[in-house]
């Protein structure tokens, strides 16, 4: 790998001491300052090598983020490796991040040499060898096992659809998550040859950190965390305040349960999120920044890490970079598991080793943060968005999405749907395009229930509201918001009470338990949800008492801690609860006055039966029972004692003859 | 024994302020597989901050750990992708099957529960992680399975 400070010949002036200010624009266009062809020639076969595309061997890439390996990705990585050597083929292996289909995993791509590269769906580890023995050996790519095929040179494989064309990646708008899952993401010059650091490089040498501020609020990019506060305004209020020292922060503290855009960007894309890291501190006069990430990420730790190294060794982060005068060293926090720590004044107490509890705010970050000095926080897909302003411009930017909320927003869908993943989409796409367009709509036939949006702080969405076009207004004015971009589906066989209680109960643990509208008032709520989900065979009558005054008070209690928090998320805590009181109120009531729950979630409002004529008395039942609650006697029909049933369902799970029934 | 591995871990951090608590704490984990009493007053002692108050801290979080993990920990995402998905039942079946709540170590030392919020694998529903390893899309009927096949490990390692 040629360094970006290595001098190409003897015309090249620079050195450590003194690097080039256009190096990055010299290594992938040059030479700038000289013309020598030999020169000019060695870079072409540099940035060949870095394509691909003087290779004479195959290349198979591997989708190796988190959500490929747990589909399955290191066993299939084995088999390929077997599968080459076992025919002594000559292959490069590439590990790339996540390409946002999460549903197919594990995706394996191939390209022949002068044919397009092909990407593979489901290759589990059994289906390597059928894979290899047609693509690498017959040269034929199984079309039913294609997923589609990429624009590029030589002559396209027949039956199988291009990336633009497939109807998963067709109707995204695909800037941050670019490269991710076609790129290595751990190889810097593939990024550069691609265009990495210019936007950095080109902001150094010719704006004003003041120019910088403005094209990104220009651009009208707002914080991809879940705020929506214009990040160029932000920004400005850090570069106006005066101080010696001054800090970036990049929130990779993704702790929305449901949410995962931030964890495939850093393993897809590393450089990208450096580099929007590195104009964010230019521009407010930084020279120390730092990544808090979740320790539950483990494989995007190391990824950031090899390429900060990366980054750090070419004198894209150090001092003086690119003769500018300008030093930034960025650094790694590691998050110890604390939800509350998303909030911007408890991530500052973290990173400075006390309990991450949050803090009245004003003073804000901007003007008083970390150290007590200017902060500007960003959250990871706010600060992936940057290079591309800068590079392409505010204009460019503005070209997508809608007037108040510019760009894209990367969503993660998953829960009941078929096509679980990440997408990209312009603002002000459709809720219905995402769900039943990208996302396939709902599988094994179930009917849509509602999506819930912006995870523990936000609200669900309904059947019948699917044609709302999502920004940052409209879902405000729905009563959602957006949040992190985590749509988890649900249909009809889920509890939208339980999906309450699911975030109160999430919601009560992760208060840091500072002000006391959040840490009594979740607990209060979650009690409240906890009796109406409870049957009788469990209640005494002054716990069915207590169960009515907890419901009469439930609304009530849900708006005085939205108005009383100290921080966003005592805030929003109740939004969950508020949203499905909203739209779902024919579930409360039946989980409240008929102690019924319709979608059989809720398993102390179950009874289990077992039906006499197909009960084959296997045992089988009686056995798994924890409680013992069912009895019966060998080859003859067994029954469940009522009040022993404590609604686990194990005997539902385990008969084989389909004989238990719950009401 | 324990000691060394802190004083190791400590000697990394000459002169630390109270800023590279959080770090030091994270790696003595690391080293040790949990903190012990002792690892905790040597850390307060280092940095000049009372034991309480590391204690406070490392109990904020979730991810300190106070007793040993077993041989084999498994953890459990509960997030909202895999709550949709079952991964109550998940627990209660795990929980059953271990015989410990969450949080806890079986007396063997073999398994070890820990509930986390998210892994970040949501498209692939419900998620657990035996010693890092993750497992998708599994069902309550899997779990047996999967603990009778470290309980095979261990025996075949002895």
């Amino acid at each position: 790998m040629p360094v970006i400070m290595e001098n190409c010949c003897g015309l090249c002036t620079q050195s450590q001491s003194s690097p080039c200010p256009r190096a990055v624009e010299c290594l992938t266009d040059g030479p700038l300052c000289h013309t020598d062809g030999s020169c000019a020639r060695k870079r072409e076969t540099w940035k060949n090598t870095v394509n691909r595309k003087d290779t004479r061997t195959p290349v198979i890439f591997i989708g190796a983020g988190t959500c490929g390996l747990g589909a399955g990705a290191s066993a299939t990585m084995v088999a390929i490796r077997e599968f080459l050597a076992a025919r002594s083929l000559n292959c490069t292996m590439v590990e790339v991040g996540c390409i946002g289909l999460c549903a197919v995993e594990p995706i394996v791509d191939i390209e022949l040499p002068g044919r397009p590269r092909v990407s593979f769906r489901e290759v589990t580890h059994d289906r390597v060898g059928v894979l290899l023995e047609s693509m690498l050996v017959r040269g034929e790519a199984p079309a039913e096992m294609a997923l589609c095929q990429f624009p590029g040179s030589g002559e396209p494989w027949s039956g199988i659809p291009l990336f633009d064309e497939h109807p998963f990646f067709a109707p995204q708008t695909r800037w941050v998550l670019e490269n991710c899952g076609i790129m290595d993401p751990v190889s810097l010059d593939e990024y550069m040859v691609a265009g990495g650091y210019r936007a950095f490089s080109t902001a150094l040498r010719t704006l004003t950190p003041e120019q910088v501020c403005s094209t990104v609020e220009e651009s009208g990019l707002r914080g991809r965390g879940g705020g929506g506060f214009p990040t160029g305004k932000k920004w400005r209020f850090a570069l106006n305040t005066p101080s010696g020292s001054k800090y970036v922060i990049c929130n990779a503290d993704e702790g929305d349960p449901g949410a995962f855009m931030d964890r495939a960007v850093i393993e897809g894309d590393p450089h990208r999120l450096i580099e929007g890291i590195a104009i964010a501190a230019y521009a407010i006069g930084a020279n120390n920044a730092y990544i808090y990430i979740r320790a539950e990420y483990p494989l995007a730790i190391r990824r950031l890490k090899v390429a900060l190294d990366q980054a750090e060794k070419n004198g894209l982060l150090g001092t003086n970079i690119f003769d500018s005068g300008f030093d930034l060293n960025i650094m790694i926090k590691m998050g110890a598991g604390a939800f509350v720590c998303g909030e911007e004044t408890a991530l500052i107490q973290s990173i400075e080793g006390h309990r991450g509890m949050p803090s009245p705010k004003p003073p804000f970050p901007a003007i008083s943060g970390l150290f007590g000095k200017p902060t500007v926080i960003n959250n990871v897909e706010t600060l992936a968005n940057v290079p591309g302003i800068i590079r392409s411009g505010a204009d460019w930017f503005r070209s997508r999405g809608t007037p108040n909320s510019p760009g894209t927003k990367v969503f993660a869908l998953s829960g009941k749907i078929s096509n679980t993943g990440l997408i990209e989409v312009a603002m002000g796409t459709s809720l219905d395009e995402i769900l039943f367009g990208m996302g396939g709509g709902i599988p094994n036939g179930r009917a849509f229930k509602a999506v819930q949006i912006g995870g523990p702080s936000g609200g669900c969405i309904p059947a019948g509201h699917t044609d709302l076009l999502i920004d940052y207004e409209s879902l405000g004015a729905f009563g959602a918001m957006m949040g992190s971009g985590g749509l988890v589906v649900m249909d009809e066989d889920t509890c939208m009470v339980d999906v309450a209680k699911f975030f109160m109960d999430f919601i009560q643990r992760e208060s840091c338990g500072k002000c006391i509208p959040c840490r009594e008032g979740t607990r209060r709520m979650l009690e409240i949800l906890r009796a109406i989900t409870r049957g009788y065979r469990d209640e005494t009558p002054e716990q069915s008492l207590e169960r009515f005054r907890g419901i009469v008070n439930l609304e009530r209690l849900g708006q005085v801690i939205k108005k009383t928090s100290l921080c966003g998320l005592g805030q929003t805590a109740p939004n969950p609860v508020l949203s499905t009181l909203r739209w779902f109120k024919d579930e409360y009531e039946a989980h409240i006055f008929e102690r019924r729950c319709p979608a059989g979630v809720c398993t102390g409002l179950l009874t289990y039966s077992i039906d006499e004529d197909k009960c084959r008395g296997c045992t089988l039942c009686a056995r798994k029972c924890p409680s013992n609650a069912i009895k019966g006697a060998r080859k003859s029909p067994h029954y469940i004692v009522a009040q022993e049933c404590i609604g686990c369902g194990a005997c539902l799970e385990v008969c084989p003859f389909g004989a238990v029934k719950v009401q | 024994m324990g000691e060394c591995k802190v004083t190791t871990v400590l000697k990394r951090y000459p002169g630390a302020g109270r800023d590279k608590l959080i770090p030091i704490l994270q790696e003595v984990q690391e080293e040790e597989g949990y903190l012990q009493r002792e690892a905790v007053v040597m850390i307060g002692r280092h940095l000049g901050v009372p034991t309480s108050q590391i204690f406070g801290v490392a109990t904020f979080y979730n991810q300190f750990r106070f007793e040993p993990v077993g041989r084999f920990h498994v953890q459990i995402c509960r997030g909202t992708a895999c709550h949709v998905k079952g991964s109550a039942k998940l627990l209660e079946t795990l929980k059953r099957e271990v015989g410990v709540e969450p949080g806890r170590t079986t007396r063997d030392g073999l398994f070890s529960i820990e509930v986390v919020a998210c892994i970040g694998a949501c498209g692939l529903a419900p998620v657990i992680s035996i010693n890092g390893e993750f497992h998708a899309r599994v069902t309550p009927e899997e779990i047996p399975v999967l603990l009778d096949s470290c309980r095979k490990k261990a025996q075949e390692v002895g």
